[in-house]
This record gives structure tokens, sequence and C-alpha cells, in this order.
């Protein structure tokens, strides 16, 4: 493993006039962002404004119209493992197989992006999911599908996270230790890129940078 | 504020609200990131869901069982009518019923969100897909070798074609797995497309078909038939190969 050519100056992630097209249509043109570590990410913007594209662009999974994204300052096609090794994306699906339990589902989604097992139990619990351990996951409902994808937050070593409608189907006393454990992320060096139709609670607005989104317009942070 | 990650690496007491102790750091490699694991993983996962949803075992054996079980009512019983047709019929059914089963390969993963979790793990997509499709097949390839020599009882196959034709399906079948998931890769984003599949990959399996069925014909003359075998066993090797790259390849334009 090579270490990181990390000057200082590199932002973590950052997007480079990416441009998005989507069924003919424009979603952004041109969109700059840095994302340094520490920074807490809101995109927003309305229903099919292309907030989902962004982030799956951001995490690798769709290729943009034009420009690229670099994670520290590397185009991240070229340093696809580590970057996926440095990356927690959950996209709007759960990735939760209806066929294992609970915490086999959580042990396959911390193993496969290479995070350790042994506590998996602790984690479900903090997602308010102990008792459900050994239940299989087509016996629970979205919510807790989510939580299950959630728990992987918990453990996860990567500094970047992003992070699609995590809220969905969560309540919220759920929402509110999520937000606790993003401006923990944040503290530790890490970065939060998030969508989410709600306003943040707890994390003050001058923490949070935005993205808005919007069809016909270029988009900026404020 | 805004700290930089070099200096993480630096600063070990950073404090967390959570109890994670561990500092983020992004160079350390985990332990848990060698291809064997990661493979293992993914088959021993595979292999738990088909044996929870046995499904996925049952219908490809018993479409390979009823369809040739059928062929001596609807042709007759004459053994020698039976024997001449008895390669074809074992490999025709053979070669549906692996694409009868190919759809589920990486459709539910696909409709759950776990293929995407999938690309984006820091292992190879490579050993991931070549997992997926060993899983496949040793849920649906080796089912069908096991009681084929049964069923070739029951349609009078040459007694000297035995050996030919468990070679060829052993070498055979994991062709059919693995080409067909370069065609469900393909079609996996697309609502419908089953049509598309078999379209896709029956063309694939039509060299196999061919020199199988021509190796147990060969065998039954006594005759060897070693070089249909080798043909096979190239296009075993050479998918074996390249398939998994091209499966990983069409997923991700299929997730794009």
């Amino acid at each position: 493993m090579k270490t990181l050519s990390n000057n200082s100056t590199l932002p973590l992630l950052s997007a480079v006039k990416l441009t998005c097209i989507r069924e003919e249509r424009l979603l952004f043109d041109e969109l700059s962002v840095e994302i340094n570590a520490g920074d807490i990410v809101q995109v927003e913007g309305p229903n099919g404004s292309g907030k989902t594209s962004l982030l799956r662009i951001l995490s690798g999974l769709s290729q943009p119209y034009d420009g690229q994204v670099q994670y520290n300052g590397q185009a991240i096609h070229r340093c696809r493992e580590e970057f996926h090794q440095n990356l927690l994306y959950l996209g709007h699906l759960a990735g939760v197989k209806g066929e294992m339990s609970a915490e086999e589902n959580l042990d396959f989604n911390l193993a496969l992006h290479g995070n350790k097992t042994q506590q998996s139990l602790t984690y479900l619990t903090k997602v308010n999911l102990s008792g459900f351990e050994d239940s299989l996951a087509s016996h629970l409902s979205a919510g807790q599908h989510r939580r299950i994808a959630l728990a992987r937050l918990y453990q996860s070593n990567a500094p970047i996270w992003i992070l699609d409608e995590p809220f969905t189907a969560i309540d919220k006393q759920g929402v509110a230790s999520l937000e606790k454990l993003f401006s923990a992320h944040a503290k530790r060096g890490g970065c939060v890129i998030l969508t989410t139709h709600q306003d943040l609670i707890s994390i003050k607005p001058e923490q949070v940078k935005k993205i808005t989104l919007d069809y016909s317009y270029d988009s900026a942070f404020d | 504020m805004t700290l930089k990650t070099q200096s993480i690496h630096e600063t070990e007491n950073l404090t967390t609200d959570v109890d994670n102790t561990e500092i983020i750091s992004s160079t350390t490699p985990s332990p848990h990131l060698s291809y064997r694991y990661a493979f293992m993983l993914v088959l021993k996962r595979d292999l738990t869901i088909a044996m929870r949803h046995k499904d996925d075992i049952i219908n490809p054996l018993l479409f390979f069982v009823i369809v040739i079980t059928l062929f001596p009512l609807g042709i007759g019983p004459e053994a020698q009518t039976l024997s001449r047709i008895a390669p074809g019929i074992i490999w025709v059914a053979a070669l549906l019923a692996t694409l009868l089963s190919l759809d589920r390969l990486f459709k539910s993963d696909h409709l759950d969100g776990s293929l995407e979790q999938m690309l984006l793990s820091p292992h190879p997509v490579f050993i991931l897909v070549l997992a997926k499709i060993f899983a496949h097949w040793l849920i649906t390839g080796l089912p069908l070798i096991l009681i084929a020599p049964l069923l070739a009882v029951l349609i009078h196959l040459d007694e000297n074609s035995y050996s030919a034709l468990m070679l060829t399906l052993l070498l055979g079948t994991p062709v059919l797995s693995l080409l067909g998931a370069i065609g469900v890769a393909l079609t996996v984003g697309i609502k419908k497309g089953g049509v598309l599949l078999s379209l896709l990959v029956l063309p694939l399996y039509i060299p196999v078909l061919i020199f199988a069925t021509s190796a147990i014909d060969t065998a039954a003359l006594g005759l060897p038939y070693s070089g249909q075998l080798a043909i096979i066993a190239a296009l075993f090797f050479g998918s074996l190969t390249l398939a998994p790259l091209a499966v990983g390849a069409a997923l991700k334009v299929s997730t794009n």
C-alpha cells in the first residue's frame, strides 16, 4: 500500500467541472466542489434535480457526462481500490438480503468493505435492533432494513461518507443519534455528504455546507 | 475544525462522541483484504441465501428431470431411437435449465442494492464476480451433473458414453454459468430483459453444445474423444479468465 501524496492543500474529495445529463435533460453543468475533512455537506434540491445522480457520480458508481471526481487530487478511477477503502456509500436501496438475518447482513457488509465483524452485535444495539439480530431481514420493516445498513457507520473507518437520504423511514430518535454521529465523524476528520429533505436539527446551520441543485441553473456552494 | 487527513495519522487521541476509538486513517490496509477472503465471503453468502431459498436449487433441477423424462413418453420407448438422441436431449436440457436459472445471478442483488455495495467494495470486482459465478455453478450445475447419469439410463444412453457425458458436463456446465453471467450482467438493469438474455446467451452456448454432444457420440462408437474434450476445456479456461472481466465491466455499465 503506497502512502498518499497528501499535501495539506488537497481536499479529501473534489469534483471538477462535473456535467450530468439524464434523459436528455441537463441536471447540472460545470459543477465544481471541494470537500475537505471535517465538512458536512448537504445536497439540496427538488425531486429530480439530480441529487442522487451527483452522489452516485461522487462515489464512482455513475460516470459524469463531463468532468471528473478526484480523491486526494487523483482521479477516482485511477485509484479505485484505495478510494473505495476510504468510502462508505449508502444509496437509497439498503443492500440488505431478506434471506439473511440482521446480524449476517451487517457482518457481510462490514467484511465486504474490509471492516472487522466481531462487534456487530454492539452496533445493532446502537441502531435499536437488539433482539432482532437473528430474525431474517425479510421479516423486518423498511426502517429496520435502513437501520441495518446504517449500523455500518458505527464501525466504519472510511473518512468519506456519502449518504443518499439516510433519514428515510428512520424515526425521530434515530435521526437525532445519526446527526450526533455525523458531527462526531466530521470532528474526527471525516466528511459527510448527504441528501435530505429535512433540515438537520442538532447540527448548526453554519457547520453545514450546502450544494443547491436546480435544474435550469449552475449550482454552487452557498 | 477542518482537519486534513494527514494530521489525522499524527494525532492519536481525537475525542469522539461515539465510542469508536479507531482513528480514521486513509492508508492503513485492513487485515481482511485478501482475495481468498473476499472470494470465500461472497461464496458463503450466496450459498447461504440459496440454502434458505431452496427454489433456486430445485427449479432448474426439476426442469432438467421433467424435460428428460418427457422425451421417452413423446418419442416412444425404442431403445435405438432414444440412444441416438440421448446426448442431445441431456445437453439441451442442461443448457435450458442453466438459462432458466441465470436470471437470479445478479437480479436480486441489483434490486436490493447489494450489487452497488459490491461494486463499491475495495475488493477487485473480478474476485467477487468469480465467487458469485462459482456459487451459481454449485447451485445449478453440480446437481445436474450428479443426476445426469441416472436420467441417462432412462433414455438408453450408450454404455460407452457415460464417462464422456460426465466429463463434458463437468467441463461444460461451468462454461454455461460463466458465459451466461455476461448476458445477465448486461441485462440486469433492464426491466424485462428475459428475452434479450436468451438471445444474447444462446448463440454463445452453441459451441459447447456442439462439441459436447459430438464427444458423447464419438465415445459411443468407441473412438477417442479427447479432441472435443480439449476444445471444451479451452472454452472453459478461456471463459474462466475472461468472463469475470467482461461481467465486471458490464455490471458497471448496468448500474450506471
